[in-house]
């Protein structure tokens, strides 16, 4: 076995070694019946290297990758190009398989990448910190309402109906075991987003306000005056941000009085994946740091006063507060971090400004071009580089329609919202660099026919 | 016993505050690197948009690629939310990136430079083949929401993955979509507390060995029990009677770590799981440490309702120094029908499903005889794609045999450390037999004053990742050696040679470990500090440079 360093006569000097006679001597506390005598029935025998990268190359060829085909998907994840160096310096065996930095002696590298995304992400975001990342951004906006409910001892949240449904659905899943309220609604296809309606909803048992921005249908909305509803009652704000390219584009939700704020940095470094890994940011206000969830990377000296890296408020974590801690996370998503962090490094201020003008360029160019055919309907005024169509037939089945001509051609609100026959028309069509001239072409050509 | 025969050798002499001899701070390969706010602005980027075609064939596409500069002052549908304020977000072209990358990465310890014994954190080699496979773009490339017909080689991955792990732990279900094992545990006790709340049984409370992972009561605590702690026994296990006695009609689930935490298997692990069925309780077992038994034991013959597995430790997907992992949770018949959605299915006719909320109630028939009644969902997608590939590329190269074999290997590696150590380190297990994957040894024969921690440090001199340490809890000053199966007998020999040394320092009482480390490229670092004054964002100091911001007080409480 290839993996395996050890020979037979290794063993055996090994098993002298331990005074055991043979290596079962050393399974002896499992009781026998327990004991497998055998490999386990019915499954195959080890594999060299070459066919199981066949078996699986195999697989990979059952999928239609997006960058084969004109590709329009987003609602939560998004195709970007990535720099090659990228992935390159994320297979260095240093990053790559080391450990949580728990030596900092010895993970300094790891460390200061995290002190390093903490600070890019914390002004991407516009707030005061961040932490080293979270499992991903749904999982990020759970712990945020969570983490409101312990600032404010309130447990009642406003969820806007521009929230991506599956963050929605796992804000219930959550809220059902931790006694939280949710305040949901479905969105409607009209430009206005549901502003009005979370202003109202907020009382002096709210928690949080939860806004997605830009949301689900693409729409941009001011977070101020949710803000400003929000404070006024003693409640926070918090807004999850699935696009982090936009905020190249638009003002930053920290700015905007946003409390907490928590988002998907997929877009940034880190691949499709078919949904995972990913990144999970997370920033807050520096006041409220010690109710932050997870690990954080802080600034210290060393024994002879040079600057270095730990992990820092630990107090907060579970393995020294065990059931009080803050949260059971025990993981971030480093290496994720570490690929976001670099494309950032690459992009810059003045490459992510780029970026989003020429994602922003092209989605509009695009959107213009969709609305123009008969019976399609842009139902935005405002987007970033994602908008939502309502056409004349349900969505769903055109997706497929484009398919077989070829096309991914957006996300149907119909797989997002099933059964909702409001939405069903409802088609999110996001654009982003990676589409080129002919892709548009062969979009708005698919998209004429399965509409008639 | 061949190794080490020179015992305790004077410590090398610790260099003075500062003594660098370097004008730059370096030391030939050891590299000192500033933070990218020191060396980058916000004018430079490492990225090029292509430049605008020729005249006469630029398209408005092309236009908008020459990137040159902010947002149109119109056209554009931003409203009135168009970003003005700097961000502050510095920038260096790809060779000043991959110098920077490249110089910090060489100050990290990484399995692939040497032994990483961090005792239940199975750091075992990441084959290669696995990364590669798991770049292919029809894995890497594909979008959540693509149409079912576009991905299907990727649901199969998920369905054969599902399939290894059901097969390898003997249990009913498996639920794919925990991101990380604490996520994992939460899917368990999440699917339990559904199953109880099922048939209107109210319990209140969750018991977890005091030698647990802190995640276990943090988990439970999440889903609202109360925690409460039972006793290890003198041999490291759970004491039997004590659980016994507490089991009763309060009592939800029982959290088990098996092998556990003091890298034992817990012999009693089929009587404590009867006792508390008996009890109407369930039984979650924490799998952190499957490496040791995988391919020789099934959980499922241990009466154990839901387990995570550590796709990132058992199946060697890489840590990526702290993530991402990925939890799958195997569950028993009894509690499967609340896991989590998505799911994926395969119906006869070869078709791999994605079963989201929508079709939840259709094949409810299907799988679970029209039960179907799932939490809900935990996460946006499903799971850790990149992960499952790289695992099922793993558990595709060794079979069945060989990961039978990787148990095997695991446990003897442990069991030579220990009993090539224990006449110098105390192990306080070591009496009642052999261990599983992982060896553990108390601080006891130190001299006054010496500590675990100075004998971690002292192994980052000879060059090893020190062991977990302090963890854990039951055992004084606890030091858990994880050696895993993938270290060869030479290497082992090493470490054993190295951290004997260490011992004998230690009991002797040489004041030198309490400086150690001295040839890391930090010395100890102030944890104090940084935690009484967080610094955990770069602030840019003041334009005359004399003043550095203080920290500020921060913290609600």
């Amino acid at each position: 076995m290839r993996y395996l360093p050890l020979s037979d006569a290794d063993r055996s000097a090994m098993l002298a070694t331990v005074g055991a006679g043979s290596i079962d001597e050393l399974f002896r506390d499992v009781p026998e019946s327990a004991r497998l005598s055998g490999p386990i029935a019915g499954l195959p025998s080890h594999a060299s290297e070459l066919a199981v990268e066949r078996h699986m190359t195999a697989l990979s060829r059952k999928n239609t990758p997006a960058g084969e085909v004109p590709f329009f998907l987003g609602c939560g994840a998004y195709k970007h190009h990535i720099p090659a160096s990228v992935d390159h310096l994320i297979q260095r065996g240093e990053y790559l398989t080391a450990y949580t930095p728990y030596q900092p002696e010895i993970a300094q590298g790891t460390l200061q990448v995290l002190f390093e995304f903490q600070s890019q992400v914390a002004r991407l975001l516009g707030c005061e910190v961040a932490n080293a990342s979270m499992y991903d951004g749904s999982t990020a906006c759970w712990e945020a309402i969570g983490m409101a409910r312990r600032i404010t001892r309130r447990t009642k949240a406003v969820i806007s109906s521009g929230l991506h449904p599956h963050y929605v659905s796992v804000c219930k899943t959550m809220a059902r075991f931790t006694g939280d309220t949710l305040d949901t609604a479905l969105p409607e296809l009209t430009a206005e987003t549901d502003a009005e309606r979370l202003i109202a909803a907020i009382d002096r048992e709210t928690s949080a306000v939860v806004v997605q921005y830009p949301d689900i249908l693409g729409r941009i909305t001011d977070l101020q005056p949710i803000a400003d509803a929000a404070h006024a009652a003693g409640a926070l704000l918090i807004a999850v941000v699935t696009e982090p390219v936009a905020l190249g584009a638009i003002r930053a939700p920290g700015e905007m009085g946003a409390d907490i704020v928590v988002g998907e940095g997929q877009s940034i470094g880190v691949g499709l994946q078919f949904g995972g890994p990913y990144v999970g940011l997370f920033a807050c206000r520096e006041k409220h740091v010690r109710q932050m969830p997870g690990r954080i990377a802080g600034e210290t000296v060393d024994a002879e006063g040079k600057r270095g890296f730990v992990l820092t408020l630990s107090t907060r974590e579970q393995h020294i507060r065990r059931e009080k801690a803050t949260s059971n996370i025990c993981t971030n998503s480093g290496l994720c971090a570490l690929a976001f962090s670099i494309h950032m490094t690459l992009l810059g201020e003045k490459g992510l400004r780029s970026l989003a003008a020429l994602n922003h360029a092209r989605a509009v160019e695009v959107a213009e071009r969709l609305a123009a055919i008969p019976g399609v309907r842009l139902v935005n005024d405002s987007f970033f580089n994602e908008f939502t169509l309502e056409l004349p037939v349900e969505a769903r089945p055109a997706v497929h329609a484009m398919v077989e001509r070829g096309v991914l051609g957006g996300v149907s609100l119909g797989r997002l919202y099933p059964g909702v026959d409001s939405l069903k028309n409802g088609l999110v069509v996001a654009v982003t660099e990676t589409v080129t001239d002919e892709d548009v072409n062969a979009l708005e050509a698919a998209l004429k026919e399965v509409v008639v | 016993m061949t190794i080490n025969q020179s015992g305790w050798k004077p410590a090398t002499p610790v260099a003075g505050p500062g003594d660098t001899g370097t004008t730059t701070g370096n030391r030939a390969l050891m590299l000192e690197e500033p933070l990218i706010f020191e060396i980058g602005d916000s004018d430079t980027t490492g990225v090029d948009f292509s430049a605008p075609a020729q005249a006469g064939a630029q398209s408005s596409f092309d236009r908008a690629e020459e990137g040159t500069g902010p947002l149109p002052s119109q056209g554009h549908k931003l409203g009135t939310l168009a970003r003005t304020a700097e961000i502050g977000l510095p920038g260096l072209t790809e060779p000043e990136t991959v110098r920077h990358y490249t110089r910090l990465s060489r100050q990290n310890y990484a399995i692939d430079l040497g032994l990483f014994p961090l005792g239940s954190c199975t750091m075992k080699h990441n084959p290669r083949l696995n990364e590669k496979v798991a770049r292919l773009p029809g894995f890497a490339d594909i979008h959540p929401l693509q149409p079912r017909e576009t991905v299907q080689g990727a649901l199969e991955v998920i369905n054969e993955l599902a399939f290894w792990l059901i097969d390898l732990t003997g249990m009913h279900g498996v639920a794919m979509s925990p991101k990380a094992g604490a996520h994992g545990e939460l899917c368990g006790l999440l699917c339990i507390r559904a199953a109880l709340e099922a048939r209107g049984d109210a319990r209140e409370v969750v018991l977890v060995p005091e030698s647990a992972h802190g995640t276990n009561p943090a988990t439970a605590a999440f889903c609202g029990y109360r925690v409460e702690s039972i006793p290890t026994n003198d041999a490291g296990r759970v004491d039997l009677e004590a659980l016994q006695a507490r089991l009763g009609p309060d009592v939800a689930a029982v959290m088990i770590t098996n092998p556990n935490t003091c890298g034992l298997f817990e012999p009693d692990m089929k009587a404590i799981s009867d006792a508390v069925h008996a009890a109407g309780g369930f039984v979650y077992c924490d799998g952190a440490n499957f490496n040791a038994i995988v391919g020789k034991v099934r959980p499922g013959d241990l009466g154990i309702d839901a387990m995570h597995i550590n796709l990132h430790k058992t199946f060697s997907t890489p840590h990526g120094g702290g993530g991402p992992g990925s939890g799958p949770v195997v569950l028993s018949k009894e509690i499967s029908h609340f896991m989590p959605l998505p799911y994926v299915s395969r119906t006869a006719d070869g078709i791999v499903h994605l079963i989201e909320e929508e079709q939840a109630d259709e094949f409810s028939e299907e799988h679970f005889g029209g039960v179907m009644q799932s939490f809900g969902r935990m996460t946006a997608f499903h799971g850790q794609m990149g992960m499952f590939t790289r695992a099922l590329a793993y558990i595709l190269s060794h079979g069945a045999d060989g990961l039978a074999q990787v148990a095997e290997d695991a446990v003897l590696n442990a069991n030579y450390l220990l009993r090539s150590l224990e006449d110098v380190l105390d192990a306080p297990f070591a009496g009642s037999g052999p261990c599983m994957h992982e060896a553990i040894f108390s601080d006891a024969g130190f001299a006054n004053g010496i500590t675990t921690l100075d004998l971690a440090k002292a192994l980052i001199d000879e060059g090893f990742h020190p062991m977990t340490m302090y963890f854990p809890l039951v055992v004084h000053g606890a030091m858990l050696v994880e050696p895993t199966e993938t270290e060869s007998k030479a290497a082992l020999d090493q470490f054993i040679a190295a951290l004997r040394s260490i011992a004998e320092r230690a009991r002797a009482g040489d004041e030198n470990l309490k400086s150690a480390p001295v040839h890391a490229p930090r010395r100890r670092l102030d944890e104090t500090l940084a935690a009484r004054k967080p610094v955990i964002a770069y602030r840019t100091p003041a334009p005359d440079g004399a003043d550095l911001p203080t920290p500020s007080p921060v913290g609600d409480r």
